[in-house]
């Protein structure tokens, strides 16, 4: 178990040095790296957590399609690559007090619900078919939204996109 | 390991990226905040899904990714069309809409 609580440490330690990056430095496709880190590190939790279908997914889903999708998104929209003067707001410094007084309320909502609670260390690997079961199972109607969501998703997307 | 070493875990994350929508100009930055929430909020789910011993949360971790892959797809078309028209994805400047 101090191995699992070693790499955690390790893990979040990137991720959140990552997710600072993103929101913090000059350059676009910068920040879509710094976002790949944070992915990965999303996924390696995934699999601390014995998830292992959805850290795959995280890695094919993520890391995959969607930075492609950031980056192409990144090309059509700038006409240089490079540092950029204005990425930020002029009233960027609001976020601060926002976040961090949303961080010491969740923080502060979280120890005092959850405490010292452990999580089991003995549970087994969730196998990719208990997932489907449930999916094409007790979850087979959310399951036909989320293809039509993602039928008009793409047709939307081409209809917006399209030059005439 | 605790159930909260997780859970702060993905607080941390989602408190960037609430501070990374409200700070960055961008679209496409404020896009890249957002997949940032939702990857905190996926987080939640698999820590609560081992602490209960339940695969729905892996279902909706599932789903959580889906929807987010479409939700980057419309979100970047739109960004795609307002700099077509108007040259630039600032978003302080996309202000006809004010009342």
């Amino acid at each position: 178990m101090v191995a699992q609580n070693i790499a955690f440490g390790i893990i979040a330690a990137i991720m959140v040095v990552g997710a600072l990056r993103v929101v913090t430095v000059n350059n676009v496709v910068h920040a879509a790296l710094w976002l790949v880190l944070v992915l990965a590190g999303a996924a390696a939790q995934y699999i601390l957590l014995t998830a292992e279908f959805v850290a795959v997914t995280q890695v094919l889903v993520y890391i995959g399609a969607v930075m492609v999708l950031f980056l192409f998104g990144t090309m059509l929209t700038r006409a240089q690559l490079g540092r950029e003067k204005k990425l930020n707001n002029s009233t960027w410094y609001l976020g601060i007090p926002t976040s961090l007084l949303l961080l010491g309320v969740m923080i502060l909502a979280l120890t005092s619900s959850f405490g010292n609670e452990k999580l089991p260390t003995d549970s087994e690997i969730v196998s990719t078919q208990a997932i489907s079961d449930q999916i094409f199972g007790p979850y087979l109607l959310p399951f036909w939204a989320l293809s039509f969501v993602l039928l008009v998703a793409v047709i939307g997307a081409i209809v917006l996109a399209r030059k005439d | 390991m605790l159930v909260n070493q997780f859970l702060i875990l993905a607080a941390v994350l989602f408190c960037i990226g609430v501070y990374g929508v409200i700070a960055r100009r961008n679209a496409v930055m404020v896009l890249m905040s957002i997949e940032l929430i939702l990857n905190s909020v996926n987080i939640n789910f698999l820590a609560f899904a081992l602490r209960n011993g339940s695969i729905d949360g892996h279902v909706f971790a599932l789903y959580i990714i889906a929807i987010a892959a479409a939700e980057v797809g419309v979100g970047l078309a739109l960004v795609l069309l307002v700099y077509r028209n108007r040259k630039s994805i600032a978003l302080d400047e996309l202000s006809e809409m004010k009342g």
